[in-house]
């Protein structure tokens, strides 16, 4: 671990201020802002994060969470983990949610964990957090000891040659079917990303993972009204029964009408380089009855492109039965 | 009636919470690393990133001129480190370490994560830095960490009867299988720690190690000093499991920096180096044949096993620790060979041998159960043997039998269906197995001694260790049974090599071990008061004979009167002016004797256990493990369930979980760290029925008290598997059993 200044950001523009002079807000950064620490400090322990300015923006006014005028939910990025999973609303209307938070980690970690922080945890590679070893992600073009090496929890989808790291949230997994907007405010102002367009795909620049610039500060994330009648299920599916990560979940948000799917959303969580969601799955599944025949084919289409290493071939199968009994769940009757 | 019942004892056997408790839930206990020295330097090491090759150079120019940096020790810096000597009996001169080559003798590496240089500093976040400022350059070789094992040396005869070859090819029934176990890494939560302090002429080691005897005799070889210059304190362990039972490489180091600088020096290693440098249960592989009548009456059984081991050291995994004796078999065949692999050395962890060993039998007989279409029980209870037949010795006592009765009862199997996949609840389906278990019942050296103090109090001292087993409170016990005092008016010194020699925690020998010499120090202490109150001033009982004298729950009084009618000893040891009398005991070891033993003393075991299997998701978990065990008389319930809950929790990591993984290019264990490493969480523990069948084991001692440390863990591994076959129709026979062997 090598030295670092730590500063408090009194407002949202000095935090902005802060990061802009970073050189990068993605790996390598030379200023991070640091919110529950549970990614970062882990990570700057192990020489994987070495900035040189941390800024703290726990005292930032951003631990809200507020319904919207259109029935929809503001969350503030500080917002905890923990907070987020118990709020009533976010139990009534976002289910699937609160449920993948609670999946997560340990409820000492989601006391500490904010959805800011959560939307940007790293890769539990083990050889992105081991400095002895090569990893593009950590030090392009230094190769991927991933592929040939431990890749059992890595993905499966949206990888290339150059890096299989899984994106292990499980709340992002939700954020994917819910259709979040994440809230910035950068130096050019403030900007909104649909969710989807956050997360980047590895291709040949690992060490990039998001769409953020050096001075970007996540302020919020917004979720539109849950669709009426609508239900939601998260499953997750790991070796022990606690405190690991996903080797397959599922975030599902389907609406019944006359026993056929009349809308449905659907993202798998690790098993892709980001969070999963299959748009094309959503539209095989759209008009079709409700039963196992429509979700296994909704299942196979989501898993059409996977591509299995030496040691996760398993999590294809095991990807496609995760949803297809997420499916079950959002759809029995209630 | 078994002796127990009859005996009239009054808190042994009751239920006893820790007498170290308080101390432990207030912080107060002192665990190595909570030993701190005025100018004291914290010592972290440059760890090899390479398996195999030499060091050519190693750049320290950066590194030492860091802030707060004291040195950089290389190999011709730290200072003479000797070998040391092995000394092979279990006693106050044992010398054992399972890595024999002290650290930065020579510039080969062998292993990942081998020390390479010491940085030392003022502040553990100085050390640290300085350690990572250190530049190495390697010339590499591809390491050898092979899983597949194959056996390097001649396989070694380790037991063998009758013609087995001959007897299984002309069997009825064969079985032929070969079962994998990987290597484990013993993961105590408190870490390895080594704060040395020098004085000019003497070392006083503040250690976290399951043995302070040995300890000591090995770092003053190592250190090249007199034993009596080396002291060794190890007052509270947060557990070993056999990972601790033997010096490594971190103690010598922070004594020779130590030594070198004349400050004292704190070395904790980190939970990454724990998977590299302190040891771990060996890869094994072993082929099991086994041959049977169609009614199930074993007639050959054969074991070859191979474990790996590190480039210097030989280690063996005695798998067939329990094989020779388990079950009758007139031929029979055990062999061990290793294979050399660049991993650290392995070393004992927790029910080493015969917990892999079981593994393989006990998942074997199931195998052969299946194919003889008989009830796994039953299958054990036809081939129970009426005497130890490797040894050719009766058993001191031995219950397997109603182990497996009393086990099969209470979890309800005559209801099992046998057909895979049949039985379901709740829309899971059911997986029911079992699994017989064995461990060893003897007995270390041990020295103990017992004061009787003028404030009303006792005091029993010896070196040996408590490693979170419970250890002060059965030594206060023992007292207490014996002296007729209240456990809260004992004092319990253990963990110092100032005491009377104790041994080694481990093989679940200390409780064995310790009841013959406490019970004997404290009959001796109260003769020495008899004595005292025959003549001391002021007593009652001045000019009588001590042998007209008796002791009754803290009074001395005459014999054939009431004890309320003596003297409190208290009283009287005041009125003599003396501050206390004391007594010495000892027991001797039965491990490792050369003389062939009268009786052949083992605990044995059941256990049953009950998975939940959930096709649809591939989801395995278990749902009920109920555990019978013959291991004596239960000193302390509340330590004994406690022990056994734990094992069994153990059980289902090393079932599902457990697994050590090197990366084959550069030898390293790559999941070196408790996200990675996977252990049982809470919610992977059901809840757990123990009980015990209580036949003391007088041969042993005379309390007739045998070990429980660790049998049980040693059936889990396999009744689980034999439960996930019954669920899934899975055969495993390679540890864990992961989601990717059952999702077919
Ligand atoms: C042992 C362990 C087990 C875990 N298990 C799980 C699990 O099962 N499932 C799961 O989903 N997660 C798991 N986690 C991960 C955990 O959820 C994340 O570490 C946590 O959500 C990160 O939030 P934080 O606030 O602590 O982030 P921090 O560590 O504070 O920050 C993480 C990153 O985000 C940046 N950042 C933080 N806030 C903002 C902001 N407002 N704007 C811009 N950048 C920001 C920081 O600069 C940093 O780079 C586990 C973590 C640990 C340590
Ligand atoms: S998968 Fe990605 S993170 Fe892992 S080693 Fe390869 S490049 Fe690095």
């Amino acid at each position: 671990m090598q030295s670092f200044e730590f500063v408090r950001a009194q407002d949202a523009s000095a935090a902005v201020a802060a990061s802009a002079r970073s050189n990068t807000a993605q790996q390598g950064a030379s200023v991070r802002f640091v919110a529950g620490g549970t990614t970062l400090l882990d990570l700057m322990k192990l020489n994987v994060e070495r900035p040189l300015q941390v800024v703290d923006i726990n005292r930032l006014p951003l631990d809200k969470i507020e319904p919207l005028p259109d029935g929809g939910l503001k969350i503030g990025a500080t917002v905890r983990n923990a907070d987020l999973a118990h709020d009533p609303i976010v139990q009534r209307d976002y289910a699937v949610l609160s449920q993948a938070l609670l999946a997560g980690a340990s409820a000492q970690l989601r006391n500490m964990a904010t959805t800011g922080g959560n939307l940007l945890q790293r890769t539990r590679c083990m050889y992105f957090r081991d400095t002895s070893m090569p990893c593009n992600k950590r030090e392009p073009g230094t190769g991927c000891s991933a592929i040939g090496g431990a890749n059992r929890t890595l993905a499966i989808l949206g990888t290339s040659e150059y890096c299989i790291a899984t994106n292990p949230s499980d709340m992002n997994v939700a954020m994917a079917v819910l259709e979040a907007t994440i809230h910035v405010q950068g130096v050019k102002g403030v900007r909104s990303i649909p969710f989807t367009d956050f997360h980047v795909l590895p291709g040949n620049t690992p060490q990039r993972e998001t769409v953020l610039e050096p001075g970007d500060l996540i302020t919020h994330v917004t979720l539109p009204p849950a669709p009426p009648g609508s239900r939601s299920f998260y499953l997750k599916l790991r070796d022990r029964a606690s405190y690991e990560f996903a080797l397959a979940s599922a975030a599902v948000v389907v609406t019944v009408a006359d026993g056929k799917v009349a809308r449905a959303r659907m993202a798998l969580g690790g098993v892709g380089t980001k969070p999963w969601r299959s748009t094309e799955a959503e539209s095989l599944l759209t008009g079709q009855l409700v039963g196992d025949p429509a979700f296994r084919r909704a299942a196979d289409a989501a898993l059409r492109d996977a591509k299995p290493q030496s040691q996760n071939g398993f999590k294809v199968e095991l990807a496609k039965r995760c949803l297809v009994y997420a499916l079950k769940q959002a759809t029995q009757s209630a | 009636m078994p002796a127990t019942r009859q005996a009239t004892l009054s808190v042994i056997g009751k239920a006893q919470p820790r007498v170290d408790g308080p101390l432990k839930v207030s912080g107060k206990a002192m665990y190595t690393s909570d030993h701190n020295f005025p100018g004291m330097l914290y010592a972290v090491p440059v760890c090899a990133t390479i398996a195999n090759g030499e060091v050519q150079k190693i750049d320290t120019n950066a590194a030492e001129k860091m802030p707060g940096v004291r040195a950089i020790f290389v190999r011709n810096t730290i200072g003479k480190l000797f070998r040391a000597s092995e000394g092979v009996a279990f006693d106050a001169e044992m010398s054992h370490v399972d890595e024999n080559r002290p650290p930065l003798e020579d510039d080969v590496v062998r292993y990942y994560g081998q020390y390479v240089a010491l940085a030392v500093a003022d502040t553990f976040e100085r050390a640290s830095a300085a350690a990572d400022a250190v530049k190495v350059t390697y010339s590499s070789r591809p390491p050898n960490v092979e899983p597949r094992l194959a056996p390097e040396t001649n396989q070694k005869v380790e037991s063998e009867r009758g013609d087995a070859a001959k007897a299984f090819d002309a069997a009825a029934v064969q079985l032929d299988q070969t079962y994998d176990l990987p290597p484990e890494t013993h993961n105590p939560i408190e870490l390895h720690a080594s704060v040395a302090v020098w004085d000019g002429t003497a070392f006083t080691l503040y250690e976290s190690t399951q043995g302070v005897v040995n300890h000591r005799n090995v770092l003053a070889q190592m250190l090249g000093v007199p034993k009596e210059n080396v002291r060794v304190v190890s007052k509270f362990l947060g557990s070993g499991f056999g990972g601790k039972l033997f010096p490594w490489t971190q103690s010598a180091l922070a004594a020779a920096a130590a030594r070198q600088l004349g400050k004292p020096v704190k070395f904790v290693v980190s939970r990454r180096m724990m998977f590299q440098s302190v040891g771990h249960r060996p890869r094994v592989t072993q082929r099991i044949r086994l041959s049977a009548t169609r009614d199930g009456k074993l007639t050959s059984l054969r074991q070859d096993w191979v474990n790996h081991t590190s480039i210097l050291d030989d280690y063996k995994e005695n798998c067939g620790e329990a094989t020779p004796f388990m079950y009758s078999v007139p031929n029979l065949r055990v062999t061990s060979a290793q294979a050399r692999r660049h991993v650290g050395p392995p070393t004992p962890m927790r029910g080493p041998g015969a917990v892999p060993g079981l593994w393989a039998t006990e998942s074997a007989m199931d195998e052969l159960a299946l194919k003889l279409g008989i009830d796994p029980v039953q299958l054990r209870l036809v081939n129970e043997p009426k005497i130890d037949e490797g040894l050719n010795i009766p058993f001191s006592s031995r219950h397997l039998k109603e182990c497996l009765s009393t086990g099969a009862q209470k979890f309800g199997w005559e209801k099992r269906n046998p057909s895979v996949g049949s039985m379901k609840r709740d829309g899971l389906t059911l997986g029911w197995g079992m699994a017989a278990c064995s461990w060893i019942a003897e007995r270390f050296a041990f020295a103990a001694s017992v004061e009787l103090r003028d404030d009303g109090t006792a005091r029993v001292s010896t070196a040996t260790q408590d490693i979170g087993t419970g250890t002060y409170t059965i030594l206060a016990l023992l007292v207490s049974e014996r002296l007729g005092l209240a456990v809260d008016k004992i004092e319990v010194a253990l963990g110092d090599t100032r005491l009377p020699p104790g041994p080694l925690s481990g093989g679940s020998m200390v409780t064995a071990s310790a009841v013959h010499a406490v019970t004997e120090a404290a009959a001796k202490a109260i003769d020495a008061l008899l004595a005292t109150a025959a003549k001391a001033h002021g007593s009652k009982f001045a000019g009588r004979k001590a042998s007209e004298l008796e002791y009754t729950n803290a009074m001395v009084h005459a014999k054939g009167e009431s004890a309320s009618s003596g003297m409190p000893f208290a009283d009287l040891l005041r009125a003599g002016n003396l501050q206390s009398v004391s007594g010495a005991g000892s027991s001797q070891a039965t491990f490792g004797s050369a003389s062939k033993p009268k009786f052949s003393s083992h605990s044995f075991g059941a256990q049953f256990v009950e998975v939940t299997w959930q096709p649809e998701i591939a989801r395995l978990r278990v749902s009920r493990v109920v555990t019978v065990i013959d291991a004596g008389r239960i000193l302390n319930p509340l330590a004994g369930r406690n022990q056994i809950e734990g094992a069994v929790v153990m059980g289902i990591g090393m079932s599902l979980f457990e697994e050590t993984s090197y990366d084959p290019r550069n030898g390293a264990p790559i999941n070196s760290n408790l996200a990675d490493y996977i252990v049982s969480s809470n919610a992977d523990v059901p809840s757990l029925d123990v009980h015990f069948v209580e036949y003391p084991d007088t041969h042993l001692n005379e309390l007739g008290a045998r070990g429980i440390g660790e049998i049980g863990l040693a059936g889990v591994a396999a009744a689980i598997a034999n439960a996930v076959y019954h669920a899934t129709g899975v055969r495993v026979r390679e540890l864990p059993i992961k989601i990717e062997d059952l999702i077919v």
